[in-house]
């Protein structure tokens, strides 16, 4: 499979996304400089985390409007596979691929360390993977990652099971203390009303091999690619040959 | 001429700034702080027709300067 990875100025974790997607998980994964306006023939696009355009104004606020989210944008309402990661789940809220936006968290502090992770529901291309009541080990790093939506919006994300993924206790239990960040509902991660875009702010591609510690991230890429296969019928015929 | 635009979070928005504000004011010994909000100041110069500028920077706060999700504006041009 082929994935686009997104640079901004100021993205940072373009890189690790590359080297997780290309050098661990084997796929194609190719850089793609924030004024092109087409992402070519991909078959999904990763939005890296990073500071794009310094955070000025708001986070992902500008980038929203470079050509290359223009495309995503298309890609996205045509049911293409679209995950923003950190400051990508914050630019595709300020694009409206997603609902709500991301604010100050409420500690003001910059959190940076390793979280649990309950993953509500495996009905989605990015959570497809994940074994039934799996909690995942994952890092994060964000100043700015309380999630916040309108009444109206978070009720529509609960009945349509948009919440794949919300802070936890080591046991899965949704408390304050778990939650690093002030986000309603313990967020952590959405998809659309589509399940094709997800925006989460843990970053899998900073856990998805043993040697970091934790893998639990993988499952987060393995999920989409399963996705990818079925799609093409590339993993049918992968199957069949085995 | 200048658009003025303030930006402040809205009311079911946490804003811990505020609040982290509003604490250190009433240890300063200000008494009666209701509630402290921390928003944004923009300053856009401009030339042109003030009457013509107002949907223009009316439309360039939805889009790109606030996000109605979480903030309210208001603006004055003169």
């Amino acid at each position: 499979m082929r994935f686009a990875v997104l640079q901004f100025p100021g993205s940072n974790c373009d890189q690790d996304c590359v080297h997780v997607l290309s050098n661990v998980l084997g796929q194609d994964a190719d850089y793609l400089w924030h004024k092109e306006e087409s992402i070519g023939d991909a078959d999904a696009v990763v939005v890296p985390g990073g500071f794009s355009y310094g955070d000025y104004l708001r986070t992902g606020s500008i980038a929203q409007f470079s050509p290359v989210m223009n495309a995503v944008k298309a890609f996205a309402n045509a049911g293409g596979l679209v995950i923003g990661i950190c400051n990508g789940f914050q630019i595709l809220c300020e694009t409206g691929l997603l609902p709500g936006a991301l604010v100050r968290n409420r500690s003001l502090q910059f959190r940076c360390e390793t979280i649990y992770l309950k993953v509500p529901t495996t009905d989605s291309p990015f959570t497809s993977e994940v074994p039934e009541g799996k909690l995942l080990r994952v890092p994060i790093a964000h100043g700015e990652g309380c999630y916040f939506a309108a009444d109206e919006a978070l009720a529509k994300l609960r009945a349509n099971d948009q919440i794949i993924f919300q802070y936890a206790t080591e046991t899965g239990e949704l408390t304050d203390e778990a939650n690093p960040n002030g986000s309603l509902l313990n967020i952590a991660g959405i998809c659309n009303e589509g399940r094709n875009v997800c925006g989460m702010m843990p970053h899998p591609e900073r856990a998805s091999e043993n040697v970091l510690g934790v893998d639990d991230g993988r499952l987060v890429f393995e999920s989409m690619l399963r996705h990818l296969e079925a799609k093409t019928g590339v993993g049918q015929a992968v199957t069949a040959e085995a | 001429m200048k658009a003025k635009i303030v930006i402040t979070p809205k009311k079911a928005v946490l804003d811990p700034q505020g609040k982290t504000v509003q604490t250190a004011l009433e240890h300063m010994g200000y008494d009666g702080v209701k509630a402290v909000h921390v928003g944004k100041y923009l300053e856009i110069e401009l030339e042109g027709d003030a009457e013509s500028w107002r949907p223009k920077i009316d439309e360039a706060c939805h889009k790109l300067l606030s996000n109605p999700v979480i903030e309210d504006y208001h603006f004055t041009i003169e």
